[in-house]
Order: C-alpha cells, then structure tokens, then sequence
C-alpha cells in the first residue's frame, strides 16, 4: 500500500513503488484530467504539481512522491486565475493538452507573476498542442496576470 | 433537405436522452414525469422550460456542439440560457445529408447540416406558435415567439414553450416553416463562448481514454489491453513468451487476434509490462528493405510512368511546345502523421444481449457496422457512445481501434479498454498521403499561364482501406482533392485547382506502397496546393510578373478566391517594401466551399538554414458565419499546422515498417516558432463553406514561396529544415 496525499485528500493504494503516477492518477484515483499522450516526458500533457511545482506525471515513479503534496488540475480551485483566464479568452480546442498546459502555467506564475515573454516561452515550449493553441496560450497567461494584479492577490 | 429525409429524421421523435456517455438510452421526460416536446432528432423541449439538443457531430474542438445549436436555438426561438447541449448517440438521423452516414469528416458540420437544422428550430417554433394559436383561439399571425415564449400582443397573453410543449407534440410537422430572416437572426453570426470549453478547463471532460469504472459505473471490472502488432508492414509473429507475460501480477490474458497479441490486464501498468514480457519475435513483412529513400524512390520512380488520364482540356503538348516561357519542376511532399494528442483508444463491452462502445469517434456509422459484425449482435442492439476527441485530423475514422476492442471484449466476455501508447500511435497511424508532382507550365507572350501538364503519384487512401476495392479508370478521387474532383462530387465542394488554364492536363499514378494513409485536415488538398502555388509562383517569376497579379489574372471568373487573395494583399501591404533580410510569400486555396489565402513573413538565417516566421496572415471566405470565434480559430490552428509540417515533419521509415516512434523523434511545432497570426473574415453571402480544414492548405507553399522570396533558393519539398534549407541555399 501506498499513501499518497492527492489535492489536499488522503488516498492508499495498492501498486508498486515503480508505476508512473500519471496511471495512479488515471485509473486508480480516477482523476482523469491529467492526461497520457506521449508517456516519455515530451508533451506535458500529464503535468501535475509535486509540491507547488511542475511535474511530468508519466516519468515520476509513484514511490518517488509518498508524503509530497500532489495537484491535479481537479484540485486547481475554479476561482484560480488561470482556470478562469482559460474561459474568457477560449483558449482551449480540443482541449486534451490543457489540463497538462494549465498546471504548467500555474505553477509558472506562482513562481513569477508577471513573467516577460521570455520566460513565457522558455517554460511553454515544454508542451505540445497539436490543435495550435499556442498565441490563446500566450492571451491566457495574459489575462490571468491581470486578473491576478486586479485582485491583488 | 428533402421531405423524405426530414420526415424520417422526425419520426424519430423524442425520449433519448443520455446518461453522461449515452450508456443507457433512457427518456428523460419519463424519468422526471415531465411532459416533451421533440420534433426532431437534434432536440426536445420540456415543461421545465428546459431545451435539451443533441449534436451528432463529434466535438473535436472545433465548437460543432455550440454552432450547430446556436442554428436551432436561433430558429428555434429558445432561451440559450435555458438550453443544455450534449453529445449525441450514433443514430439515423443524425447521418449526414452529403456523406449518408454519421461522420465528422470534409468540414462539413456547417455546409451540410445549415439548412436542415435551421429547418428542425423552424418548425418546433411554427409548432409552439400554433399550440399557443390553438390555445387562445387567436389566429397563427397574431402570436410571436420569443425567447421560449409564446406572446399574444393585442391581449398581452404569454404562454412558455413548456406549457406548450405537450400541446405543441401532437401537432402536424410543418414541412416548410418560414425561416428567420438574416436581420432576425439573435444568435447566429454573433459570438458565442463555446460551450465545450468550461469542463475542458475544469479537467472534466471525458475523452475516450478517460472511459473507466468511475465514470460509467456499468464498466466494473474493465480489463485494460494493448496489442502488440508487427514492426514491419505485413509482418507476422513467429514466438512470443505468452507465460511470461501471464506471469506479470495484473495480466488477465494473451490473446491473439488479427491485429496483433492483445495483453489483457487489470490495469495499464500491468498490461505493459505484459506487454515487454511477450518480447515477440517477427518475420521480416512485406518488403524488409523499405525505408525512407525507398518510399521516395518509388513515388519519384512513379512519375516517369504512364499513369489514367485524371483531366484535359485544350491541347497541353501543343500549347507547351509554343509557348515562348516554360517550366518544368518536380515537388515531393512526404508522409506525415497525425499524431493527436489523446493516442488511439477504444473501449467496449460485449454482452449476451447488447455491445456497447465508448470511442472518441469520427465515424460513428462505420464504427456501428463494425461493432455490429464482430459483436454478432442485431444492429439495434449495438450502440456507439461518442466522447469528446482529443483531435481528429482525420485519423478517428479508420475502422482499426474500434474492432479491436469489440473483438477482445466478445472473446473474454469483459469490458475492455484497448489503448495505444503513442508510439502505436504513430507506428500504426493511416498517414497523410505522401504526393510527388511533376509539373510543366507555360506563360505566353504577355505573361499568361495558357498551359499546365501535371503528373502526380501518391498511395491510394482508398486502397489502404480495402486492398480489393475497385477504382474505375485506376483513379482514387480521394487523391486528387485539392487538384482535381471526381465527376460525382458536389460541384460546390470546389476541392479542385481555382486556375483557368485553357490547357490543362492531369496524369495520377497510384504507388505500389504497404503503408495506409488516410485523411489529414483537408484530406490531400494541402499536399497539392503546396505543388500548385510553390509552381504558381515559379510562373510568375518566369513571367517577369508580380506573384499576386499573375494568380489574379488567372482567377477573373472566380471571384472568391480572387477577393480572399486581394484581402491577405491588403492586410499584409503587399507590394510595400519588406524589412532588411526578410521575404514575403502569398499563395491561396480553396476547399470543402471554403477559399483561404495566406501571406507569409520570415526569414532565413543564412549560416545555419532556420527559418523564422514573423507574421501570417489569414483571410477567409467560408459564407454566412455562424459563430466568428471558431471561425478564427481555426484559421490559426490550421496554420500553425501546416507550419509544423512545413517546419519540422516527417514520418521515417527503416526495415520494412515504421522508425519514427514519440515524440522525441517526431518534432512538432511548439511556441517559440509559433508566429504572430492575424485573421480577417471576408464579409460573403455566398453558400457557407467549412472551416476545419481550408486554413491548412495555403499555408505552405506562401512559406515556401517566402523562402524563395528572401534566399533566392527554391524549395521544393517539406519539410524545410535548416538542412535542407542550407542545401538549397548553397547550390542557388
């Protein structure tokens, strides 16, 4: 059994040590936002956060991250600047990436709130988005920026 | 749409409504004892107040759920607020009126779903309005709808659509409501958020590989399955260690069926692992020394055969003999895949007496068929829940993953989820048909292009899906969108060359090739308009002619294409001077009722051969818009794809079979290459067109042609990487 700490709830599971989290999380947990789509680290799609920063949950061997504190984009609040950012601008197609693409965001802006267009790319060119969501990603990390000065928070 | 086909689309009446993945047909009305309204397939009106419509055509992204409820809603009369939107079931009447099955393919949700939808809102309006008529005793014409309600003005009277709907069902279906005028339209043409988007973002939306036990509670006990399918083409398995891989804690079962060595597990880890455990050994295939060059080699080879005659009018030979300019190039575009970002997948579940399949689909009608076949059931008893698809392209109508899953869960008498990890996804894809172009054209004396003989080669998408089939006159029609249509196809597609070229011949051979190709966003269109609007411009070079002006004086009777040409000219200042080191290309092309036309800004870096685009843009002329985001963004989603295959892919090829495997080896676009990309909507009251597709196809050759633009270096093939690009730099 292994315990895991999944967006603020307890979970036991019974894998081993060795199994991509990406698949504790999908079929296990049953929290299928976090998405499979390359399974070697390259797209993002299956990007969580491990303790506040950005993580590719395919390559992660679940014994790796017993204790940690894990995200998944269910346990993003709704309220949370990027999420809301994502609607207003539409920035999502078919959408399968983005779950992936908005914990890499939001674990960006957490560590830089008004990142240049620099670093905007040197974080983004991490995914992939077969749709060609790429200028609405860079509009949405816009908005939330401003959304998230607006608030002050 | 004809009465016939409307009448049969209503008499499918009302009651299906769908739990979240359709896994039951239930009727809701009966459930909530609420009385129902439902003219027709798309939709039902409840005594709540509520409208429920459901949409046939699968959510790809490209906002189908939203637009073609924005149609009914609008003609409808009904509260979008008040409106829920799902994903349909595969049924009858949601099969389209151009391809006769149920199918998202060709861009055709709008083009060939307008004017029946407008239809079906129509006539449940006409139908609430006369139940309110009825009601007050009042004539027809003194009543309005609006907004989900009916109004009696001289008597201030008001009656819901939910008081009226179980008045309104047992009317007469008006055959021929009166459709709203363009200036009465409340939703259609305005913007409207996609209603797909919020549980996308929220990660709530389920793809097909989302499909477990937790979301349809019916599927407990689900094996997870991955198949192991040969490395080369036609290669059959000689050993494999079966016990070693039922050894593996979770592995349920090895089974061999016609795709492969299925490994069935009670989880995905379990069923990979299974999977390495089998370590299969192959006999060689097909044809064991086929790689990349051979592919090539073949596809060239093929030009310089006597292929069917596609097309001719004038006198080619003659005119190309006299002209006093004249060129002769060759183009090869390779095979790219399609590599959407949620991998191939399929699950089923196979009982005594019903199947039922859960796929993110394009092709529901086929899957049905399919289903029904291998499962042995009646068809009726055999159902298609379609999920939201992580991308389509294309690739989500091939007849592979949904037989497969079908087959397994019938053997072991389970529901099975068969998922394809991403390197069976790009191993096994049904690419995008490679075309090679050998082109001669001719110029007169006053710069105009009087003569274009054009031989192609490709391999057969028809084929790829039935070895056996028939193709009348050694022509696949499906190969020559984009250059030329078949004699039965639509005219108002205008898949076809906008040109008038008063001699002009077309010669297409099919290559003896085992890899399958398929659709690939516009089918092949792209990969023929590459060839025709690098070589245009070639042309227009050879005839000391501005490239712009030298396509318009081809394009007098055509005024789409000529107005989306002059629009990107304007758009872009054409003409104008471009900055230091920079270069400029313009290309068109028109598909599926749509014309999109391209200009493309960049530069080359001289020593190391990489191109960096700067600037696109698009304009577009799909007729009447009905939503103008998706509009838009498909224009830029579909030119940054094409970017990316301009940029970076190609599918390689060794030992008989497939090379490329992830996507470390199969680069696609990412943002730092992504350029600054502006659209513009030409204003056009012409038939409505698609938009999935057209935005690709311009895209490649302007880039190409700006390549030219700026080096001097003509390219003819894709993908320009910097290699390439230096190469051609150095012997220009």
């Amino acid at each position: 059994m292994i315990s895991l700490n999944v967006n603020g709830k307890s979970y036991k599971v019974d894998v081993s040590e060795d199994v991509p989290l990406l698949w504790v999380l999908r079929d296990h947990l049953k929290l299928t936002g976090t998405k499979y789509s390359c399974g070697i680290g390259e797209c993002g799609s299956c990007t969580v956060h491990i303790n506040g920063k950005a993580a590719r949950s395919c390559t992660i061997p679940v014994g790796d991250v017993k204790g940690k504190k894990i995200t998944t984009i269910e346990g993003l609040p709704e309220s949370h600047p990027v999420k809301r950012a994502w609607i207003e601008e539409q920035v999502v197609q078919c959408g399968y990436c983005q779950p992936g693409v908005m914990m890499q965001v939001a674990a960006l802006l957490s560590e830089n709130r008004s990142p240049n267009p620099e670093k905007i790319i040197g974080a983004m060119d991490d995914v992939i988005c077969r749709c060609g969501t790429y200028p609405r990603i860079k509009k949405g990390i816009r908005k939330a920026v401003q959304l998230t000065r607006k608030e002050g928070k | 749409m004809s009465r016939r086909s409307f009448l049969k689309i209503t008499s499918l009446t009302i009651g299906i409504s769908v739990t979240p993945f359709g896994y039951s047909l239930l009727n809701a009305a009966e459930k909530k004892d609420l009385a129902a309204f439902g003219p027709s397939v798309w939709y039902q009106v409840t005594s709540d107040n509520k409208v429920t419509i459901h949409i046939g055509q699968s959510e790809m992204g490209q906002g189908v759920l939203t637009s073609q409820s924005m149609i009914i809603a609008d003609e409808l009369e009904a509260d979008w607020k008040k409106i829920q939107i799902k994903q349909g079931e595969a049924l009858e009447g949601f099969k389209s009126p151009l391809f006769k099955a149920q199918v998202t393919v060709a861009s055709q949700s709008m083009r060939g779903f307008y004017e029946p939808l407008r239809k079906a809102g129509a006539a449940g309006k006409a139908m609430l309005v006369k139940a309110a008529a009825e009601t007050w005793k009042v004539p027809e014409n003194e009543c309005k709808a609006e907004l989900g309600t009916v109004k009696h003005e001289k008597s201030g009277r008001s009656l819901t659509y939910g008081q009226l709907c179980e008045k309104a069902a047992k009317l007469e279906l008006p055959q021929n409501p009166p459709l709203k005028k363009e200036e009465e339209f409340r939703y259609m043409g305005k913007p409207m958020p996609r209603v797909d988007v919020p549980e996308k973002v929220r990660g709530k939306a389920i793809y097909g590989l989302d499909i477990n036990d937790g979301n349809v509670k019916e599927l407990k006990g689900m094996l997870y399955a991955v198949i192991a399918k040969p490395p080369a083409y036609g290669a059959k398995p000689v050993s494999f260690a079966q016990a070693a891989a039922e050894k593996i804690k979770g592995v349920v079962k090895v089974l061999q069926i016609p795709m492969g060595i299925a490994v069935c597990a009670t989880s995905t880890e379990a069923a990979l692992k299974g999977r390495d455990a089998l370590k299969v050994q192959w006999d060689k295939g097909k044809i064991p020394d086929m790689d990349d060059q051979y592919v090539e080699k073949t596809l060239l080879g093929d030009l310089d055969k006597p292929g069917p005659k596609v097309h001719e009018v004038g006198d080619v030979k003659k005119a190309l003999a006299e002209v006093p300019k004249k060129l002769d190039a060759t183009y090869y575009v390779p095979i790219v895949a399609h590599a959407t970002m949620e991998p191939m997948n399929c699950t089923a579940w196979v009982q005594k007496d019903r199947c039922d399949v859960w796929a993110s689909t394009q092709a529901q009608t086929g899957d049905h068929e399919l289903a029904t076949k291998i499962s042995g059931l009646p068809p009726e008893k055999v159902f298609i829940h379609t999920t939201f698809l992580g991308c389509g392209l294309g690739r989500r109508t091939r007849p592979d993953r949904v037989p497969e899953a079908v087959t397994i869960s019938k053997a072991l008498e389970k529901p099975v989820k068969v998922m394809w990890t991403r390197e069976d996804d790009l191993k096994y894809d049904w690419f995008r048909a490679p075309i090679a172009h050998r082109i001669q054209g001719g110029v007169d004396a006053q710069g105009q292009l009087i003569a274009w003989s054009h031989k192609g080669s490709s391999i057969s998408i028809t084929k790829s899906v039935n070895p056996a089939a028939e193709l009348k006159g050694g022509i696949d029609w499906y190969n020559m969108w984009g250059l030329w249509m078949g004699p039965t196809e639509p005219l108002q597609w205008n898949t076809k060359i906008q040109y008038e070229i008063p001699n002009f011949y077309i010669e297409f051979n099919l290559s003896d090739l085992p890899i399958p190709v398929c659709p690939w966003r516009s089918v092949v269109v792209a990969q023929h308009a590459f060839a025709i609007e690098s070589f245009m411009d070639e042309l227009a070079h050879a005839a000391g002619k501005d490239p712009l002006e030298f396509r318009l004086q081809s394009l007098k009777n055509n005024k789409r294409a000529s107005r989306v040409l002059e629009t990107v000219a304007g758009m872009a200042g054409w003409g104008k001077p471009t900055p230091q080191g920079q270069g400029r290309g313009i290309a068109q092309a028109a598909c599926f009722g749509s014309w999109v036309a391209h200009v493309a800004d960049l530069s080359v870096d001289k020593s190391t051969g990489k191109i960096k685009v700067h600037k696109v843009y698009v304009a577009v002329d799909c007729g009447p818009v009905i939503n103008p985001g998706p509009v838009v963004e498909q224009m830029e989603s579909g030119t940054i794809m094409g970017l990316s295959t301009v940029l970076k892919e190609q599918v390689r090829f060794a030992k008989g079979g497939v090379a490329t495997s992830n996507f470390d080896d199969y680069r696609i676009i990412r943002m730092s290459e992504v350029p600054e990309i502006e659209v513009q909507i030409v204003k056009s009251t012409d038939k409505i067109g698609g938009i999935g597709e057209p935005g690709v196809p311009p895209l490649a050759p302007a880039v190409a042609n700006a390549v030219f633009n700026a080096t001097g270096a003509r390219i003819r093939r894709i993908p320009m990487t910097p290699e390439v690009v230096l190469a051609a730099m150095k012997t220009t």
